[in-house]
Formats: C-alpha cells, structure tokens, sequence
C-alpha cells in the first residue's frame, strides 16, 4: 500500500447524496480478478453513454477535473455493497482522498486499505470545500494527514478527526495481515479458549 | 455485579481477541463465506505472501454472483470473464482446502441462503463475507457483516479482524402485521424512517412482538437489509424458533454437543435496563405494503401514496430526488399505482427463500402474467428449487408464465445474463434500486414478494390487499 501522507491537488466537485458503489464502478467491471486497471471505468455509466463515448458534462471529464486527485462529495458516500473494486477504480484513476459529510461504513473502512484518505467533515465546510472545488483546476487543496488538516485555495484551513491506528498505517503504509500476524500468539491463545468454552464452533 | 449488556455486547465481548488502548479491537471470525467476486485478488494475495489459510473448516466457499440461471448451465459459462472467476474459486477452493460447494452441487446457491440452511450459521458466533448482505445472519443472533476483499484476505490469513466497536441501536416493531404486510415491508419501512445513512456507526437489534411473530425466513429479510440501512449490522435474538430451524441442519452441533449449544444460546438476549444509544419503534399495526420509487432504498412509500415532489425534500436530497425521478421515468403527483412494469423479479438473498416462493406462489395460484410482462423466479439455493417443485410451487409460477431457474443471485445485481434493458421496469423482490443495478437504464421498484406477484397479475404496482381481497 502507498503510503499517504500529504498530497496537494485538483479537487473534483460531486455534489450528489447516496453516490453508491454501483455508481462508482458498475457490476460488470467486478468481473476482474485484478486489483488494477478499473480507473478507466470508474463511475462508467455517468462518464460515457451507451456507445462508450465520454459524456461531456460530467466532472471528471471536464478538462480541470481530468487529473483530480481529491473528491468532494455529498452524504453517505459509497453506500451500497462491499466491493472494493470502488477504491480500486478511484485509486487507479488517481483518487487519494475524498471528502464528504458522511460515508457507508465497509467503503470508509475499505478506503483505508488502499492508500486512500476518507474525510469526514460538516456539512457547512464540506460547502466550503465544494464552492472551492468548482474554481477549477487552479484550484488546488491541500490534504495534511500528519497535521490532520484540509486547506483550500485561498488559505482557509479546516481540522479533521481520524482514527489514530489507521492514521499510523496510511502514513506508513503498513499491511494489517503483518501486523496482525505479530498477535498470533494472543490468537492462539483464543482459540484454544474458545474451543473449550465453545467446542460447537 | 457486572453491567447490563445488549446481545451485540455479549457477542462482541466473546469474540476480542486483544483490545488495544485505543479501542481497537482484534475480533476472531467463527464463520467465513467466501463467492468468487470478492475473493479472487484476497487468495493471489495469501499465495504472493506464501500465507495459508489459517481455519480452513471455518471457511465455506460457494460461486453465485456470476454464475448462469439457465437449465443449460452444465455445459458451462459462456462470458469468458465470468467463467475465470467461477474457475478461479474452484481452484481456490481445492489449493487452500475450505469447504466448497461447486455449481454442479444441488446444495449451490446463494451464500446467505446457504450458509443458514447447512447449519453453518449458528446463534452467537461471528459471521463475515466479502458482501455486503451478509447481515443475513443477524436473524440468528450471530454478529454477521460484509467486508471488502482486503479484509477477506485479513480472516483468511489471521482469522481475525481488526475493528472498533459500533454503537448499538434497538428497532422495535411491537405489536401485529396487518394481512398483506410482510418482512419485506417491516425492512423497507425502517429505512424509510432512518434512511440509508441512518444506521451508519450503528449495529441494530431488531425487536418487538412483530419481530418475534415472523418465521427464520422473514428474519432474514429483515435483518438482509439492516446494511441498506447503513447499519454495520442487524440481529435479532435467537428463541425456540432460531434452535427449531437450527436443529438437525448438516452442520449443526448434535448429541451432547447440541445441548451444551443450546444453554449458550439461551444466554444470548440483551439484558434488562441494557444501554442502546438510539431507539427506534414503529407500530406494526402501521406498516402498509410499500414499494420504493426512486433508485435509493430510502425512497419508500406506502403503495396507496403518490410519487414525489422533489421540492417536498431537504437539502442534497432535493437534487437526488429530481434525479431518481428522471431516471425512473416518473412524474412527481403520480400514482403509484399506475406504474406499469416490463418485468417481475422474484428471488435474491433478500427473498428467494422457500417462504417467499409460498407466498408469492399463493396470490399467483390461477392467475397469469398480464399480457407483456416476463416474470423470472429464481430460488436462492438448489435445495429451495427442489422443496418448491416438490410443493407443486413451481408449477404454479410456470402456469402463470414465470420462467423458472436455477440458483443463483440473478437478476439482483445482473452480473450474469440476467439483466434489464435500458429503460425496463421491473418490480423486484430484491435489496437495492440503484440506478443500473439491474442492467444500464433499468429501473428497480423494491417491494415484497406478494406485492410483486401482484403486480404481475395486473401489469403495474398493485396493492396485493386488493388482488387478496378479489381471491376471497
């Protein structure tokens, strides 16, 4: 995993509540057994029509927003299923952080795993942070993990609050599996417990 | 004297492995079901890292996204990429020696209508899956989730998780259903109240005399849904109904076993004066049929009301509203009545049990599809298709012009051939309206499995109230 630290970038305006996981990357693109390579795909069915041609209007279509890095998005974002696919595709598009006043809970925690930074900020600063975002691609925020700020264009700084585990591991990049691994003891342990107490399982 | 805990604290309690100071907590997984979508990048993970599987005889896998609901399918799968992934869980399952049930077994299925069915579910244990429907099993009182595939790939290494506590949540439904009104629409109802957002942080029990009134199969239903909810999960308490379904299912505990089980489970309610951090209640006597109109499951709406208007909401949801209103093809003020449908969908892990097919089957029995409508049940495992051609059920959906099919999930999130046209409308039994869910510009009502036989009788959203009342 990529480790996160500070990142400075165009942010893509999505002013949209309940953007969902089908949304992010359609059902047919799951079909993978790859990690990479969905970034071309990614929110399919609002970026190209039928034939597969771009549809110009949507945000990351639009010249400012090609190479957006950051994502300002409305409530309860990533809702629907636990496909991974959907930081997948942001991350191969090049998407390290999205920010918004709420997220669904497997897409926050997946986010997480793959280098990418979810932020979650009231909905009065998240306007801010939208209103700035539509300025375009001279436009460009700053997203401080170590100092747990976001900053927009014109200086205006906002705090942001995130777990203190998954900030060590964003901000070194470490694998869970690894670190879970140096437990296997305490695992162990439980299971052996466990199995007494619980011999069913 | 120690505190009262709700049935999420005592499972949870009985699952931390170590807690860190910060709270995090590493959780052990009794259960892991595994399907080819999600799994495929979590074992070529575990193979680059030279990793095992560490609990394999906890490990149950079982291909059913991708796979074809065609009486043809034997001869093989004719998407190239579908196949890959159903190739590469075979094999998977083999190099790795998890349990396996491979399409040519009567036992495939859907994974959350397998898993219940051989036992592998069982009250109190911790259940995960790369999917997000896995609050399935909350119906049996187990703490059951969806994760993504890097955490698939964390329990199959660790058989942990790492993961913070949620808050707890009670939804009570008290009282009795009216005649019409079913599981589908207690679940639909609640996210109508919360929304999609309003169980996020939250692990919902669900409870009340409604609740405890409903069969294994409406608690599942129920509980299937909690994650449209955002909840991270949702239970239900295990009683005698939970141990009668339970008891003699292939991997349930037996003998002596069975018995000490059982005095566990019986340990497994939410205690006395227990701390819930928000209630919700709703009369049951309240809940009417309903069926959803927009392409969010919050869009919920008794079937006697009226699309709409955009402007009657708050905020980002003015915009979405107007959105899903263009999308659906609908006009704000319509009835929803007369909403006309293309097709009907009955099955899902939400409700392709074997009482969802009695019920649809009995508002169906002598009647046909109206003229234009393609109607497609596809029962959620092998076993139910047997139990529903044995009850004489599939011959009542095949005589009102329902194709049959083998198991699978379908049409639900159309990975596989079954799929909607652009602009299609079906009403559909299954968990999610989003938009191109069910095949690109294809539009999903949500509704319950009666009101979805309803609607294939007349050919548009029907309150099954009236269709039952003509039966009598």
């Amino acid at each position: 995993m990529d480790k996160f630290t500070t990142i400075t970038g165009v942010a893509a305006p999505m002013p949209l509540v309940n953007v969902d996981t089908d949304m992010i990357i359609p059902k047919q693109f799951l079909k993978t057994i790859k990690r990479t390579g969905l970034g071309v795909n990614l929110f399919d069915e609002m970026r190209y029509d039928q034939q597969g041609n771009e549809i110009p209007d949507f945000v990351l279509n639009q010249p400012a927003y090609r190479e957006a890095q950051i994502l300002v998005a409305g409530d309860n974002f990533g809702c629907g299923s636990s496909r991974e696919h959907a930081p997948w595709a942001l991350l191969d598009f090049g998407i390290r952080c999205v920010i918004a006043p709420s997220f669904a809970d497997i897409f926050f925690n997946n986010c997480f795993k793959n280098g990418i930074l979810p932020i979650v900020l009231p909905q009065d600063q998240v306007d801010v942070l939208m209103a700035d975002a539509k300025k375009g691609a001279n436009a460009r925020m700053t997203v401080d993990l170590e100092a747990q700020t976001v900053t927009t264009s014109d200086g205006q700084s906002f705090g942001f609050e995130v777990d203190p585990f998954k900030k060590h591991c964003l901000l070194n990049g470490l694998d869970d599996i690894g670190l879970t691994l140096e437990q296997v003891s305490a695992i162990d342990a439980f299971e052996a417990k466990a199995s007494a107490q619980r011999p069913w399982v | 004297m120690t505190a009262p805990r709700t049935l999420y604290d005592k499972i949870w309690d009985d699952h931390v492995v170590h807690q860190s100071e910060d709270g995090t907590c590493l959780l052990y997984i009794d259960r892991h079901l595994v399907h080819e979508v999600t799994s495929p990048q979590a074992f070529e993970g575990l193979r680059m890292a030279g990793r095992k599987v560490r609990a394999p005889e906890k490990t149950i896998a079982v291909p059913d996204h991708n796979v074809p609901t065609t009486w043809d399918r034997e001869k093989g799968i004719d998407n190239e990429e579908s196949r890959i992934q159903v190739d590469a869980l075979d094999k998977n399952a083999r190099d790795f020696g998890i349990n396996y049930y491979p399409v040519s077994d009567i036992r495939q299925g859907i994974v959350h209508i397998v898993g219940p069915e051989q036992g592998w579910t069982l009250p109190g244990m911790t259940v995960v899956c790369g999917d997000s429907h896995t609050a399935t099993h909350g119906a049996f009182g187990s703490l059951a989730h969806g994760i993504g595939t890097s955490e698939v790939e964390h329990v199959l290494a660790t058989q942990t998780l790492i993961q913070k506590k949620s808050k707890n949540m009670k939804v009570e439904i008290t009282g009795k259903l009216r005649p019409g009104v079913t599981a589908k629409d207690i679940t639909l109802s609640v996210i109508g109240k919360t929304g999609t957002a309003g169980g996020t942080g939250y692990v919902i029990e669900y409870c009340g005399e409604a609740i405890r009134d409903l069969s294994m199969e409406g608690r599942m239903t129920v509980c299937n849904m909690a994650i449209e909810g955002g909840a991270r999960a949702g239970l239900i308490a295990p009683d005698e109904k939970t141990f009668e379904y339970v008891k003699g299912r292939p991997h349930a505990p037996k003998g002596a076993a069975w018995e000490a089980a059982l005095a566990y489970w019986k340990t497994l309610f939410t205690d006395e004066g227990a701390h819930f951090d928000k209630v919700v209640t709703i009369r049951g006597e309240d809940i009417a049929p309903v069926v959803t109109w927009g392409t969010s499951p919050e869009d919920v709406l008794p079937i006697t009301d009226v699309v709409p208007a955009p402007e009657s909401f708050a905020g980002g949801k003015v915009e979405a509203a107007r959105r899903s209103i263009d999308y659906m093809g609908l006009t704000p003020g319509m009835k929803l009545t007369d909403i006309k449908v293309d097709a009907v969908f009955i099955g899902s892990c939400t409700n392709g049990r074997i009482e969802d097919l009695r019920a649809a089957a009995e508002v169906l029995k002598g009647k046909k599809l109206a003229p234009g409508v393609r109607g497609m049940v596809v029962p959620g495992s092998g076993l139910v298709r047997l139990q529903a051609e044995e009850e004489g059920l599939a011959d009542i959906f095949k005589e009102a012009g329902f194709e049959w099919r083998l198991a699978g999930c379908s049409m639900c999130l159309g990975m596989n051939p079954d799929q909607l046209a652009p602009g299609e409308r079906c009403a559909a039994t299954s968990n999610r309206n989003f938009e191109g869910r069910m095949g690109r510009g294809g539009r999903t009502h949500l509704m319950s499995p009666v009101m979805a036989a309803a609607a294939a009788i007349t050919g548009h959203l029907t309150d099954v109230r009236e269709v039952l009342a003509e039966t009598v």
